[in-house]
């Protein structure tokens, strides 16, 4: 068994606990209705959990994935409506090119396969342009870690909120965030990606957040559908004893297994060979996408009528995973990614590649 | 309720020195082995090739030396496993013996049993059959009704088994039969015997063909057949509980996800000749299925081998990878257009044409899909 690491064992019953205690229908209910949530935020920041992937010396937790992931999965199972992946990412993305992960909400643009920012010497400093879409938690945020092309070279950029306007105010399905942001202005700071990290896999390591995080929602719409059908009563008994409804609830496990499963591997694989994780980065988000839609399904019928009200708090699960399966890449984008790199080695590689993994 | 955390595991370096080993045995003894064939996976039966197997030390690498074993970890025969069936080596011939009759032997069986037999499962000199199911019993296993009745020396059997793949060929089979029928519970009274069904009278074998034209399983009627004391299993009467662990040595192995790897082989060497966006997202899909179960799969053996009871997981492992496996042949359906050709397509067409056929039984066999979802239930908490 590989074991888990301390910190991994910490960082989880922190999270779990902080999570558990604050995130409530309430908070979800005001969240979703913009109210800031900044006790929550306060309450993460202090327990350092956005800090995660950033070194101790600079003043971080020093984690690797393995710890991230247990962070980002309770970020998902219990719904916490603030930018906490967002900001994981971002101490990522800075600690990568040495620069200081900032003390504040921060999210990260683009966010996108298909947009680039640009990143232009100036002066002494650095100049953001372009638009980014669909940007997590935009409009809340007072900071983002930008990723571009600085002179054909990718850089990572720290930028503060007076670089960018923001342009239109959208949402997911699940109202969190996703703001189109138009960028012309100075960078706080900017470094050059080192050569050890594949930038086409920047895009890779955020699919694998997200799907972290549709894991940890899978657990919540698992533990509350197996809870409501112990609870609901009808024909003179709960109906998780009937037959019909366990065998869809332990469908529902499966799925919920196989998809933490996946990203327990990614995270794995990326701590011991960085990008170099591709194939398992793309395995975790077409595997937690394809999750989410099975899970959700059984979970809602599941629950029945009671389930499609707002009063119910199944939908803030839901709801999400119907949003996240599709962020950072569906589970056909990347289908199609890992499909045309196994395609490009025909079948006879396939099982040495397989079983050389990391 | 369960966890269901399947954390990551490591096959040991010893385990994967095995792979150098059985690939150029595999190689050297399959080069000539069509593709075809290569698809009916752990169904394909090959006597010869199984002695071959056991020649090289491929049998029995989990029993102990004394017996003629190999004394290897779980883990090395897992390498074992998974390298035959990436292969699509016609196992089928020796797959019961070693993976389940063997180890239960070894676990109840008398010194004297396991002398008398262990040693020659590990040369691959005999192949056993299972006699569970009955025309009346299929997964209600305890309500079967084939009496062992006491007698001198021994016991007589009388009643029929069903599906007992290659009983028409192989040499033994070890049986559940009713050996109490005065008891409160049906779970009890029951009793494992094995039997020889080369020398033994009284046994008529009637061979059952599948839906694909195979003769893989039979019906077994016994009449009067006797069998000797010392081929009684374990202990009278707790025939239940010895077939339970014998069912928790095969819920979670490389064969419950490995059954269609054949096709998805064709299928990928198909869009790497043209690869299209539809085909490449099969593949895609497919694959991060088959790699996602294999992780899964390690992470069970690794609780087995720790002495852990991963009986519940297991089961999430079978209910994960038959799905998989079905969806093998369908997606290969929906995407390249192809229209199955068992005799005359070419290896992808052929492929599809067994595997469409041969994926029925997958949730069936080795316990059903359903039963499989309530054992899950249980560990939901809900039963």
């Amino acid at each position: 068994m590989s074991g888990d690491s301390e910190l991994r064992t910490i960082l989880s019953d922190q999270v779990n606990r902080l999570l558990a205690d604050r995130v409530g229908k309430g908070v979800l209910e005001a969240a979703e209705a913009g109210a800031p949530q900044d006790q929550l935020w306060q309450a993460i920041e202090e327990n350092g959990l956005p800090m995660v992937l950033v070194p101790e010396d600079r003043g971080g937790v020093g984690g690797g994935w393995g710890e991230a992931e247990v962070v980002i999965r309770a970020a998902g199972k219990y719904l916490a409506p603030v930018p906490l992946v967002e900001s994981i990412l971002a101490g990522w993305l800075l600690s990568n090119v040495g620069l200081e992960m900032p003390l504040a909400p921060i999210s990260i643009a683009p966010v996108r396969a298909d947009e680039a920012l640009s990143i232009t010497k100036d002066g002494g400093g650095y100049r953001i342009s372009g638009m980014a879409t669909r940007v997590p938690w935009g409009r809340s945020v007072e900071r983002l870690a930008i990723f571009g092309r600085c002179e054909g070279e990718p850089y990572v950029a720290l930028v503060d909120s007076d670089a960018w306007t923001v342009e239109l105010e959208d949402r997911n399905i699940a109202a969190e965030p996703r703001d189109s942001l138009r960028f012309n202005g100075p960078a706080v700071a900017a470094a050059p990606l080192p050569d050890s990290i594949n930038p086409d896999r920047l895009f890779a390591f955020c699919a694998m957040a997200r799907a972290s995080q549709i894991a940890g929602a899978l657990e919540m719409a698992l533990e509350q559908s197996v809870q409501y059908a112990n609870d609901r009563s009808q024909f003179g008994t709960p109906i998780g004893k009937f037959q019909a409804v366990q065998q869809e609830l332990a469908r529902m496990a499966g799925e919920v297994a196989a998809a933490g499963a996946a990203v327990e591997a990614a995270c794995r694989a990326a701590d011991r060979v960085g990008s170099g994780a591709g194939f398992e980065l793309a395995t975790a988000k077409i595997r937690a996408s394809e999750a989410a839609s099975i899970v959700a399904s059984i979970a809602h019928q599941t629950h029945g009528a009671m389930g499609f009200t707002y009063e119910h708090s199944l939908h803030f699960a839901t709801r999400r995973l119907w949003s996240w399966r599709a962020e950072f890449g569906s589970e056909t984008y990347w289908a199609e990614h890992l499909g045309r790199s196994l395609a490009a080695h025909g079948g006879a590689a396939l099982w040495t590649h397989l079983v050389g993994r990391a | 309720m369960h966890s269901f955390r399947f954390e990551p595991a490591d096959l040991p370096p010893e385990a994967e020195a095995v792979r150098a080993d059985i690939r150029a045995f595999l190689d050297k003894n399959l080069a000539d082995y069509p593709a075809a064939m290569r698809a009916r996976s752990w169904s394909g039966f090959d006597p010869e090739f199984s002695a071959k197997m056991g020649q090289a030390g491929f049998l029995g690498m989990t029993f102990p030396k004394q017996y003629g074993g190999h004394g290897k970890t779980a883990f090395e025969r897992y390498v074992m496993l998974e390298e035959v069936l990436a292969a699509g080596a016609p196992v089928a011939a020796h797959w019961t013996a070693d993976r389940q009759s063997g180890p239960l032997i070894l676990e109840f069986g008398t010194e004297e049993m396991k002398q008398r037999i262990i040693p020659r499962i590990t040369k691959g000199e005999i192949l056993f059959c299972i006699g569970m199911s009955e025309p009346d019993s299929g997964s209600d296993l305890a309500s079967v009704r084939t009496r062992a009745t006491r007698t001198n020396g021994g016991w007589l059997i009388n009643g029929s088994k069903i599906w007992t793949s290659g009983a028409h060929i192989v040499d033994y089979m070890i049986g559940l039969f009713r050996s109490d029928s005065n008891v409160e519970r049906k779970h009890d009274g029951l009793s494992q015997l094995l039997i020889d069904l080369r020398n033994t009278d009284g046994i008529s074998i009637r061979p059952i063909k599948n839906l694909a034209g195979e003769e893989h399983f039979n019906e077994c009627v016994f009449e009067d057949a006797f069998v000797p004391d010392e081929n009684l299993i374990g202990t009278a009467g707790q025939g239940w509980s010895q077939v339970m662990a014998e069912l928790a040595f095969e819920r979670s192995g490389p064969e419950r996800y490995m059954s269609s790897y054949q096709l998805i082989l064709e299928l990928l060497n198909a869009v790497s000749k043209e690869t299209t966006p539809a085909g490449a997202i099969a593949v895609g899909r497919l694959v991060a299925h088959l790699a996602t179960l294999r992780n899964m799969s390690i992470s069970v053996a690794a609780k087995l081998q720790a002495g852990e009871d991963p009986a519940l997981d297991g089961s999430v492992i079978k209910e994960l990878g038959t799905l998989f496996e079905q969806s093998v042949p369908l997606i290969t359906h929906q995407t390249m257009e192809r229209e199955p050709s068992p005799d005359h397509g070419d290896d992808l067409g052929r492929t599809l044409a067994y595997v469409t056929q041969a994926a029925t039984s997958f949730s069936v066999r080795g316990g059903t899909r359903e039963i499989v979802r309530g054992i899950i239930a249980r560990g939901l908490g809900l039963r």
